[in-house]
């Protein structure tokens, strides 16, 4: 026999540790794409990445325009007021023509998906704050403990962004 | 590419099942199909599939985001009546082409 027996991933663990939109753009989009594709998947929100499952935060998160190379504006010129609203406003133009939804409703979506959607303790517990002030949609806080318990099946896979 | 026999029809479809040509497509197709993927179709799936063949017919590119917003099914009842992959498996089932979309 050439062939392997193919073993298909069968659940992402993403944790989320910064706020740019960057970042929580590809951990949305990762773990929904793997909902589509019959996969679970779970979100650990920790450190920054608490801010977008804030009500009076998520949907004002940002490009980083400074310290990125990426963008191809000089570091300086990043740095000037209104330039990171401007970049976002830009991306979320560009992002709204492929279909992909703004922060509040894409988390909607992901809930209405099956991903699960957890806040950290640790972190909540650094910046104060409370369990009123994420989105309705949270399914629970957790420790970092509790997190790796629930990846205790075979093919899971733990992503750190 | 290749020729299927489904329902005893025989139909165009690629190597992972997604038929070519959705002319040729039929309900007694689509009853087989559904049938190897354990579902039975009710009302509301026969109303998703020929949503999903409008929009191959308009050549709009199909997400999940938008049939959640077709006013046919919410997203949560569009997991429930295609369990796994409901985009892919739905797509199968309606005879059009594999989505491309990761939204």
């Amino acid at each position: 026999m050439d062939k392997q027996e193919k073993l298909p991933v069968k659940k992402m663990m993403l944790i989320l540790s910064k706020a740019t939109i960057e970042n929580v753009y590809a951990c949305f989009i990762l773990a929904n794409g793997a909902r589509m594709d019959g996969i679970e998947s779970e979100i650990f929100f920790t450190f920054f990445g608490l801010e977008a499952i804030q009500k009076d935060k998520l949907k004002k998160l940002h490009v980083a325009t400074v310290g990125n190379p990426a963008m191809h504006i000089p570091t300086l010129l990043g740095g000037l007021p209104g330039m990171e609203a401007f970049a976002t406003k830009m991306m979320k133009s560009e992002m709204e023509k492929l279909d992909i939804p703004p922060v509040d409703e894409f988390l909607e979506m992901l809930s209405a998906a099956g991903t699960k959607l957890w806040a950290c303790k640790l972190a909540m517990d650094m910046f104060k704050i409370k369990k009123e002030d994420l989105i309705d949609d949270l399914d629970g806080v957790l420790t970092v403990g509790d997190f790796y318990e629930r990846a205790d099946g075979e093919r899971t896979h733990m992503l750190f962004i | 590419m290749s020729e299927k026999t489904i329902a005893g029809y025989s139909v165009k479809c690629n190597d992972q099942g997604f038929m070519e040509d959705l002319n040729q497509w039929n309900k007694e197709i689509a009853l087989a199909l559904a049938k190897e993927e354990s579902i039975e179709l009710t009302e509301k799936h026969w109303e998703v599939l020929s949503y999903l063949q409008e929009q191959c017919k308009n050549e709009t590119a199909i997400t999940i985001r938008k049939v959640g917003k077709s006013g046919i099914v919410t997203i949560k009842e569009f997991y429930q009546l295609f369990p796994k992959a409901p985009l892919k498996t739905a797509s199968k089932i309606a005879g059009t082409p594999k989505p491309v979309s990761c939204i």
